[in-house]
């Protein structure tokens, strides 16, 4: 921008979902130990928030950096429809292999995101819970 | 010495439109939605401004909290709190008053007011799920 700001876009979305924390690589002892009651056989869930930074230039004739229901859309195709009120394990096919911690859920998230069309992605937040906050921008340049 | 950010919020409730009237009343529908009412409506907005600086050795701030409220009650509530953006608020004509426009224009306020530390961010949530941030660029965006 030729006034030397940058402007950013942050949007908050909520998706539920299940989840159970159990590596393949460790053994039954080991994943209890590693992942206490987020080991239990049958999952728990969450209600997950997913805050969504993008940027871009304004459009003079919108002022906006991307129309809201283009990114509200791509998001909930990318990820809202997918994980909302799913078995993260069971019905996310890349979490059947890699454990679905909320570092995971994150760079996923990072990786469904990053090709919105029309504005760059800054970083995703996810929020397991109100106490537990994790954030993503991206491979260091 | 260690920088350090500073945050203050504040509240104000305005009244705005998105109309650009270079397009078609149908193309305005189609972009803005219901933000295009011809009749306004409003949100509860808040701004959390962040000031960065070495506090004073002397005071132990950074700046006055007091002188920054002052400066926040002049330049921005009595601008825009209770107004309506798109009629009542000069810096905004010819602007479409989006999120993003209402915060770079809140930068152009406040940075030239601050003069102890400098003004590191702007974040204007137009509701809790919905915000922009404005800063220098290069700057991080913590």
């Amino acid at each position: 921008m030729t006034d030397g700001l940058k402007i950013e876009l942050g949007r908050r979305y909520r998706f539920s979902a299940s989840h159970r924390l159990h590596s393949s690589k460790l053994g039954e002892e080991e994943n209890r130990r590693v992942y206490g009651k987020c080991n239990n056989p049958h999952g728990h869930g969450h209600n997950y928030v997913v805050e969504v930074s993008v940027s871009g230039t304004l459009d003079p004739a919108t002022g906006m950096i991307a129309n809201l229901a283009d990114l509200d859309a791509f998001v909930e195709r990318e990820v809202i429809e997918p994980f909302d009120h799913k078995s993260l394990n069971e019905d996310v096919a890349v979490f059947r292999e890699n454990v679905p911690t909320t570092e995971n859920i994150c760079t996923e998230i990072f990786a469904r995101l990053k090709h919105f069309p029309k504005a760059k992605l800054e970083r995703v937040r996810v929020e397991e819970t109100g106490n537990n906050t994790f954030e993503y921008a991206g491979e260091e340049p | 010495m260690a920088m350090v950010y500073l945050t203050r919020k504040l509240e104000f409730s305005a009244s705005h439109l998105y109309h650009n009237p270079a397009l078609s009343a149908e193309e305005n529908k189609r972009i803005f939605g219901k933000c295009n009412n011809p009749h306004g409506h409003g949100h509860n907005y808040t701004l959390e401004v962040t000031v960065a600086g070495e506090p004073d050795p002397v005071t132990g701030m950074v700046l006055d909290l007091k002188e920054l409220k002052e400066i926040l009650e002049r330049e921005i509530t009595q601008r825009m709190d209770h107004r309506f953006l798109n009629y009542e608020v000069a810096e905004l004509k010819g602007q479409i008053p989006t999120c993003e426009n209402i915060a770079r224009v809140i930068w152009n306020l406040l940075e030239p007011k601050i003069n102890k530390g400098r003004l590191h961010k702007v974040r204007l949530y137009e509701t809790p799920d919905l915000y922009a941030d404005c800063y220098r660029n290069g700057a991080h965006g913590a």
